[in-house]
């Protein structure tokens, strides 16, 4: 067990060098001055420019930057952005609300997801689940940026429940919208899938044996069958976090939450690539580790699965 | 009968979405129309992280730009209008227009409660204008004396002919400035400069307490000044969130504030701000979402304003264009000129939040006139631009292997205006002409800045200080700052300097307007249109009012 995770751990070398190279370059092959960019229409003298230049390292070749970059992330020093804030400052304010957020939305479709798809599973062809199942394709169809424009024009405007955006409050109750807009299309793919092993498993041999040695529904359905017919969803879920704190930023932006995704969106405005990659990195080893994560839930879930042979 | 429960369970789940955002709570509903105003409450009002930390001369960009002139005040003040009044200054006087003697009131402190002196300002502007502190508008001072030896630089040239420069002041103060006592500043510039004493309500000028010269950084951070709001505590800029201003009791000059204090809030895109504000949570903004342009003022009824601001927009046609040089090269840019529909465009795209332009400058400016000779170019001709054009081809035929293409980033709505221009042209000039586009600003300015436009380029200029001058000097004048297509007449550079040495303003501006002449006369760049800031605000307050550079004059808004 412990030799299968220190492999995984090491796989997550060659992915972080693979992943910041590229984006690095990436934002390094963008045209345009960046610092020039700050400045507009009106120019500060070319000394000021180039002295800027010089201390955020465009003026070096990409290798050069690319090393100090390396250089820095291993002494643990991610350096100023352009606004001259320390960039790990501003990741510590960012990423604990885009947590925040995602945990939340992952509450939202873990509970209702599973909830409503054993419903659904158990009464297969019946009325509920077939509302469900043309409810949830609706769900999946609408992409979410139209979910939040409606949900935060009638929530937060008309009806006044909530705030429309966040902006510095956000704490669990204003996040909370957003987190359901974030977390709605997932919600219908966890539904689907829930329902779909759900009914599959009740089929199965085990759950005939447990029905007919005299088990109460209740149980055969906790204990056996939800049990079971959890892994591919746990699978799911797992995967699904790093997706939704990378994939926030269509959220934050329409809610105006200070978090990773806004943050990412405006470094890459303004070309900063220290910010783009130091964000990146971090999305990279959350979702490497929630996915090592999932890989061990999955023994727990399932005896049959082991690791060390 | 299992129907009932079914039909239960999918009543559960619309109540568990309307319930889950329930729970958000608060704000927004609790609207209060009583007439009555409450001069102690706060309010909140549109913004975005600053770029710098908050030093006056470091400011440069908006957002920074507006928390920054309401933490200060400088000699002078710009009302509403855009005319400046003594506001620390106890006079201003010159015989020459190059030596000036400024009095400071006396009693004047910082929030800090550090006195306000002569001293003070001379040790400000020396920090500001020297090369090595950085300082993003140090160039303000270029008219004092002594500012090139606190400016100089060492340029060196790479191996690849790449030039850097690196600033190496040869002095750390300006020798034209000095404060002969606690109450009097002495200025000598390098020239006669009609317009300066107009430009000393700019932030550039405002005044630092001893601290911000000490560790100017730190002090960003926590500026202590001397304005209408001060920081409500220690830490009151909250990084990519908001900064919270809160009244200054011990201000006494123009700008006193109306209400408790000022939050600004961060938004990344005016959109969801125009949400906040339809559900007022959130006061006033100054940016609206391009969508918002057609349905502002129905959206918000008597709840918005839109006046015109110092800013205008041209088509600079670069010299260097072999299509648009010589005698040929002058008729086809009259021809352009004259293809272009400005009242239509300002009309349907704009939706009269630009009125067309009329000169080069703006027209909330003291001087401006809507009558300089030659501007008839301005007026939409189709017949007059055909013949023009016609004339133009006899002379010397136009190279239409290439559409004439228009640079411009395509963010912010800049595509659709341009779009119709291009249309104007293919309409009633018959060539090719399409929109060049670019992501981003700073990719155009490279081109602009290393000569290298093919085609026209858009460009606009927001007043810094409210002068004719600003509007001209340092966008047309030779070898200026923000001249990237290098237009260059000395005609045109003598009158405007002509301008700086007269004695009165009068003077000065009907030499502006005459310089303007030439610039009609050369056509570098089109003038298109003037803009018009639209503004909506909430049910809390009474109004909101921008002021002559289109900022919101945030201590005028009385909330309710």
């Amino acid at each position: 067990m412990v030799r299968y995770i220190l492999r995984r751990l090491l796989q997550v070398i060659p992915v972080f060098l693979g992943t910041t190279l590229l984006v690095y370059y990436m934002v390094f092959a963008l045209p345009g001055d960046p610092i020039a960019a700050l400045f507009g229409e009106r120019q500060p003298p070319q000394s000021v420019i180039d002295t800027l230049r010089a201390q955020y390292n465009l003026d070096q070749p990409f290798w050069v930057q690319y090393g100090i970059f390396l250089k820095n992330i291993f002494t643990f020093n991610l350096g100023v952005d352009f606004t001259q804030q320390p960039i790990a400052d501003s990741l510590a304010r960012a990423f604990p609300v885009t947590a925040m957020l995602a945990i939340e939305a992952l509450i939202i479709q873990a509970v209702f997801g599973i909830a409503f798809g054993v419903f659904a599973g158990l009464r297969r062809g019946k009325l509920f689940d077939s509302t469900v199942l043309i409810v949830s394709l609706v769900v999946i169809a609408v992409p979410t940026f139209v979910l939040g424009f409606v949900f935060q024009l009638v929530f937060g405007v008309q009806l006044g429940w909530a705030k429309p955006t966040v902006g510095a409050n956000a704490d669990w109750g204003n996040l909370l919208l957003p987190a359901f807009v974030l977390g709605l299309v997932s919600f219908a793919y966890v539904l689907r899938l829930t329902r779909a092993t759900v009914s599959e498993n009740m089929n199965a041999d085990y759950v005939r044996t447990a029905t007919a040695k005299g088990l109460s529904r209740p149980r055969v359905i906790m204990a056996h069958i939800l049990r079971n017919s959890l892994i591919p969803v746990v699978t799911y879920l797992g995967a699904n976090l790093g997706g939704l704190m990378g994939g926030a930023i269509v959220t934050e932006g329409i809610f105006n939450i200070p978090g990773v995704g806004n943050k990412l969106f405006q470094a890459i405005q303004r070309s900063e690539g220290p910010t783009i990659v130091a964000i990146v990195s971090v999305l990279v080893l959350v979702f490497v580790i929630t996915n090592l994560l999932v890989d061990l839930l999955y023994a727990w879930l399932d005896p049959r699965i082991r690791y060390d042979q | 009968m299992r129907f009932s429960r079914t039909s239960k369970a999918l009543g559960v789940a619309a109540i568990i979405a309307l319930a889950a955002t329930g729970c958000g709570g608060g704000g927004g509903s609790d609207t209060n129309n009583s007439a009555a105003t409450d001069p102690n409450k706060v309010i909140s009002a549109y913004s975005n992280e600053p770029q710098n930390p908050l030093l006056p001369a470091n400011t440069n960009e908006v957002y920074g730009g507006r928390v920054v002139e309401l933490l200060f005040e400088g000699l002078r003040a710009y009302d509403a209008s855009g005319k400046p009044v003594n506001a620390l200054a106890e006079s201003i006087e010159t015989e020459d227009s190059q030596n000036w003697t400024i009095k400071v009131k006396s009693g004047a402190k910082f929030t800090n409660g550090e006195a306000i002196t002569a001293k003070t300002f001379v040790d400000s502007w020396n920090f500001a204008a020297l090369s090595t502190n950085l300082q993003n508008n140090g160039y303000f001072f270029d008219s004092i004396e002594g500012y090139a030896d606190v400016s100089a630089v060492n340029e060196t040239t790479a191996a690849d002919g790449k030039k850097t420069s690196t600033p190496a002041p040869t002095a750390q103060t300006m020798s034209g400035l000095a404060a002969t006592d606690d109450q009097t500043i002495t200025v000598k510039l390098v020239q006669p400069e009609a317009d300066w004493s107009l430009r000393l309500g700019y932030s550039a000028f405002y005044p630092l307490p001893s601290e911000a010269l000490a560790d100017p950084k730190k002090f960003g951070e926590n500026p202590v000044g001397n304005g209408p709001y001060k920081f409500e505590k220690e830490g009151a800029w909250v990084h990519d969130q908001q900064i919270s201003l809160v009244k200054n009791a011990d201000y006494s000059g123009p700008r006193a504030a109306k209400n408790g204090g000022v939050t600004f809030k961060f938004y990344t895109d005016p959109g969801p701000a125009y949400t906040d504000l339809q559900g007022d949570n959130l006061d006033v903004t100054d940016v609206l979402p391009s969508n918002a342009l057609k349905t502002y003022t129905t959206d918000f009824q008597d709840r918005n304003s839109t006046k015109p601001v110092a800013n205008n927009s041209t088509l600079n046609i670069p010299g260097y264009n072999p299509n648009f040089q010589g005698e040929a090269g002058k008729l086809r840019r009259q021809a352009l000129s004259h293809a272009i529909n400005r009242d239509e465009i300002t009309k349907v795209i704009f939706n009269g939040t630009r009125t067309p332009a009329t000169e080069f400058t703006a027209p909330v400016l003291d001087g401006y006139t809507d009558s300089i000779p030659g501007n008839d170019v301005l007026k939409f001709d189709a017949t007059k631009a055909k013949e023009l054009w016609a004339e133009a081809e006899k002379l010397q035929p136009y190279d239409a292997s290439k559409p004439l293409q228009i640079a411009s980033n395509t963010d912010g709505g800049n595509k659709e205006w341009i779009d119709a221009v291009a249309n104007g042209f293919k309409n009633n000039l018959g060539i090719e002409s399409e929109i060049q586009p670019f992501a981003k600003f700073a990719e155009v300015l490279d081109l602009r800045k290393s000569q290298s436009i093919p085609g026209l380029t858009r460009a606009g200029w927001q007043g810094d200080y409210p002068s004719l001058y600003n509007f001209l000097g340092p966008v047309w004048g030779t070898n200026a700052s923000s001249n990237y297509e290098k237009y260059s007449n000395p005609e045109f550079d003598k009158l405007l300097k002509e301008g700086l040495g007269s004695k009165t303003p009068e003077e000065a501006n009907a030499k502006f307007n005459q310089a303007q002449e030439i610039l009609f006369e050369d056509l570098p760049g089109l003038p298109l249109w003037y803009l018009n800031r639209p503004i909506v605000w909430s049910n809390n307050v009474v109004s909101a009012d921008t002021g002559w550079n289109g900022g919101i004059l945030y201590y005028n808004i009385e909330a309710k």
